[in-house]
């Protein structure tokens, strides 16, 4: 018992925060990434267009 | 849903595309926010060390449950917790601090989240019925400075039991111990225990508070595990009042489990 | 619709299921309420039978009056939008706001007179508290999140709103479970799980009806003819996806029978407590922050007239702030009987939330740059910077309260009720009057609200209650949490209970105070969008606001 919560407990605080860098490096490379600034500088200006 | 029928086959897959993207856009949401659920709640499922080892815990008998349904029901988890912090003034103030096993038949918990009124996670035994019936019908005839609402209608309504029963099997499904005897006898156990000239007071007792175990060498043998109140806690013979209810769950709140057994160390989480 | 006598007019599926439906749920509500347990729950046996005929005869009429062939998806070359249900639901919100606040302010003085509790079942505290909760943020909240989310979502795909009927059984279907939860609390049918009050059966309508708001949300979102799904969108797709989840595991509960409101939840004690602020807190992330963030991602833009400051940062804050939210809720279970590994990821991750709450009002307050002057004669644009700054004060002291030291002198005092009022009309209340002001002439085709003075006064009265009501509540709480834990020179507790509250009794008062005038404020606000509403002066086409409705621009 007792060392089936260390085990778990060394696996979710190690591999954890390699899975929340990830993801967060992820969202950061999708957001920045230079080929998106175009379709993201549009998108930005849909709610000001007017039909 | 009403999207027009596609004109060209170009245009349709570019639509296609589009569609999938929002799909994508849901998947992501689903996984990204399940994930701190599932690790935070799915081991208190399987952790043992969760609900500590107690002697002396048993569901509620269904009197006591009737009252928890008027506990609920006039929304008193607004103002009273139901749940000692492990800090020196709590202690000192209500009591051992509460254990996780204190609330494993409580469906929903009711710890709270604000303390407008005191905690009464303890409060059982800690005053006596005459006592919590003027309070609850006028809580300033004894506390002058309290902002607690009256109810003073609580002794004058009938409890309504009728399906008691019925709401003991939804707890068993829930996962509480109810046994078939005990569901089977609700009603019959429900006026016992509000009624000390019943001559079912003792079966009902027994039903709650013994238990047949195995010794080593095979025997069954009943040992007692915990206690049942059973007098007629509003004072009034004539009727089982909602009052009779609420205040036999609040005589038996915090006072099943048997500290003198509790082992503090062998449960550190 | 010249040619209406030209087609033959055939029921739809949809009217068709529709009518159905009802017709069957009529007859399963007259069974209930002949047989149910309390006359509670006859009594919205009844409003559901009710609701099921006036369907059959609402969706019946709707046949025989309207044209054969389907509305029009487009009129000359531009989207037909639908904004009835846009319209409905605006004016349900502003409706259960002052409802809202009317039985706070209650709750408010019988703290400080509680000979105002009357010492009746339906007029006592420990019911009124839920219904006030409930209508705030469901009801009031609620509405306004429909609203603005069928109305953005419809401008920013460039799309008339998925199907017919089902956009209108989201809005009524929603505003009746309304009815029932809080009527429901009134009479004593309560699950008592806080912000998760409503029985079984409300529960099941709500998840109904929560399915068909995503599917005309997510159908209309297909159905676009913008290549990009605009931010707005996604921040309402996380809170229609997530609360949806949040509802359902909160609320697995097993019914005592059919004819009973009575439900047992299948969780018990620790189990139950982590599910419960699993849901409460997210209720917190994903209703009244990640939906409200749509609307700041829309309507503040909109009103200052320029592009959000930074498209990438909003998307970095979306992502990071769904992640970092769904953990946080153990911090409201600080020192309990939850394990304490549970309680430690749950104050991590609160304080990391720190970070994309404040990228996010960075985000909306930048937008303004270089239009800061707009602040000084726009009110209804200060009221929704206002509101980011708000966002940002309790998005700060939310981290700092879920540390477990400051927790345990905060938890269970007015500090909490201070926090969540300082996030509550600060930040959501005043988001969602900024919208509603910029909403009812767009919607109605005036060229401005009745009076932009007017707007001025409800933000001056009503900031004035929200300083009164959160410095009182401050007080308050750090001094009774103080009293708690004091001792004597002899090492004894210094304060019974009752001592504690007696102190409190002035900052009551003073709060109530601070939600009269709040209240104040929102009558003001009715009245200017009543006399918006009532003068008929149809904008002209050269107004800044766009025209909208059926009707196509004469151009």
């Amino acid at each position: 018992m007792d060392s089936t919560y260390k085990l778990l407990a060394s696996f979710a605080q190690s591999m954890g925060v390699i899975y929340f860098m990830g993801i967060f490096l992820v969202v950061v490379a999708y957001a920045l990434w230079p080929s998106n600034k175009a379709r993201f500088d549009e998108a930005a200006r849909m709610p000001l267009r007017e039909d | 849903m009403s999207t027009q029928a596609p004109q060209k086959e170009s245009i349709w897959a570019k639509h296609r595309i589009l569609e999938t993207n929002s799909i994508y856009l849901v998947i992501g949401i689903l996984l990204v926010v399940s994930i701190g659920g599932l690790v935070e709640i799915a081991p208190l499922f399987y952790l043992r060390s969760t609900i500590e080892k107690v002697t002396g815990m048993r569901p509620y008998t269904p009197l006591e449950l009737a009252g928890r349904e008027i506990y609920v029901r006039e929304g008193c988890y607004n103002c009273h917790s139901q749940m000692i912090r492990p800090l020196r003034d709590e202690v000192e103030r209500y009591g051992h601090y509460s254990l996780a096993a204190e609330s494993m038949y409580d469906k929903p918990f009711q710890w709270g989240s604000k303390r407008t009124g005191p905690d009464l996670a303890r409060v059982g035994g800690k005053y006596s019925d005459d006592w919590q019936l003027q309070h609850l019908s006028a809580p300033r005839s004894l506390v002058p400075q309290s902002i607690m609402p009256g109810y003073p209608f609580l002794a004058k309504t009938e409890l309504n039991y009728k399906y008691i029963s019925n709401a003991m099997r939804a707890n068993k499904i829930g996962g509480v111990p109810y046994t078939e005897e005990q569901i089977k006898n609700a009603e019959a156990d429900l006026r016992a225990q509000a009624d000390p000239n019943d001559p079912n007071v003792d079966a009902m007792t027994k039903r709650y508070t013994e238990r047949a175990e195995k010794t080593p060498d095979g025997k069954e043998q009943t040992v007692t595990i915990s206690k049942v109140n059973a007098r007629d806690f509003d004072g009034n013979p004539k009727m089982i009042s909602e009052a009779d209810a609420l205040i036999a769950y609040m005589q038996v709140l915090g006072t099943l489990v048997d500290f003198k057994l509790y082992d503090g160390k062998a449960n550190i989480r | 619709m010249t040619n209406a006598t030209a087609t033959a007019k055939s029921i739809k599926a949809g009217e068709f299921t529709g009518i159905a439906i009802a017709a069957l749920a009529a007859m399963l509500m007259l069974y209930i309420t002949a047989g149910a347990s309390d006359p509670g729950y006859a009594f919205h046996a009844f409003v559901g039978f009710a609701a099921a005929v006036a369907a059959v005869f609402g969706i019946g009429n709707r046949y025989f009056k309207r044209d054969p062939e389907p509305i029009p998806q487009e009129i000359d070359g531009k989207p037909n939008y639908n904004f009835g249900p846009v319209k409905f639901a605006t004016l349900a919100a502003l409706f259960w706001g002052v409802a809202g606040f009317t039985v706070g302010l209650v709750l408010a003085l019988q703290l400080a007179f509680p000979v105002l509790n009357f010492d009746l079942p339906w007029t006592n505290f420990g019911r009124l508290r839920p219904l006030h909760t409930s209508a705030v943020i469901f009801a009031f909240g609620g509405n306004v999140l429909l609203a603005t989310s069928f109305y953005v979502v419809q401008r920013t795909c460039r799309a008339r709103l998925a199907g017919e009927l089902s956009p209108w059984f989201v809005v009524l279907g929603y505003n009746l479970f309304i009815v029932i939860a809080g009527t429901g609390y009134l009479l004593g049918i309560t699950q008592g799980k806080e912000y998760a009050e409503p029985e079984w059966y409300a529960d099941l309508w709500l998840t109904i009806v929560w399915v068909v708001y995503l599917l005309v949300f997510l159908t209309t979102i297909w159905k676009r003819k913008e290549p990009h799904i605009y931010v707005a969108n996604w921040f309402y797709l996380g809170f229609i996806v997530t609360i949806a989840v949040l509802h359902l595991g909160n609320n697995l509960t097993i019914p005592v029978s059919i004819l009973s409101p009575k439900s047992y939840i299948v969780w018990s004690g620790v189990q139950d407590a982590m599910f419960q602020w699993w849901y409460g807190h997210n209720a917190v992330g994903f209703f009244l922050t990640a939906g409200f963030l749509a609307i700041m991602y829309y309507f503040v833009p909109k009103r200052a007239d320029r592009p959000v400051y930074s498209y990438r940062l909003s998307i970095i804050h979306f992502w990071a702030l769904i992640f970092l939210y769904i953990w946080a809720g153990p911090h409201h279970l600080h020192y309990t009987a939850l394990p304490d590994w549970a309680q430690t990821l749950g104050m991590t991750f609160s304080v990391m939330l720190w970070m994309p709450s404040w990228g996010g009002m960075i985000n909306g307050l930048m937008t303004l740059s270089g239009a800061w002057d707009k602040l000084r004669t726009d009110p209804i644009l200060r009221m929704m910077v206002v509101s980011i700054a708000f966002y940002g004060m309790s998005t700060f002291e939310g981290p700092l309260m879920s540390i477990k030291a400051v927790n345990s002198l905060s938890h269970y005092t007015d500090w909490t009720i201070g926090h969540v009022h300082s996030g509550a009309l600060g930040w959501v209340a005043y988001v969602s009057f900024g919208a509603i002001y910029c909403l009812v002439p767009w919607l109605w085709n005036r060229k401005e609200v009745y009076s932009l003075k007017l707007v001025n006064w409800h933000f001056w009265v009503s900031t004035l209650g929200i300083v009164f009501y959160i410095s009182a509540m401050w007080v308050s709480g750090i001094l009774q949490g103080l009293m708690w834990r004091a001792y004597t020179e002899l090492g004894f507790l210094e304060y019974s209970f009752v001592e504690t509250v007696e102190a409190m009794r002035p900052f009551y008062m003073i709060r109530a105070l601070g939600g009269a005038l709040f209240l104040a404020g929102s009558l003001i606000m009715i009245y200017n969008i009543w006399m918006t509403i009532a003068r008929a002066e149809p904008s002209t086409e050269d107004s800044a606001a766009p025209a909208v409705g059926a009707v196509p621009a004469a151009a």
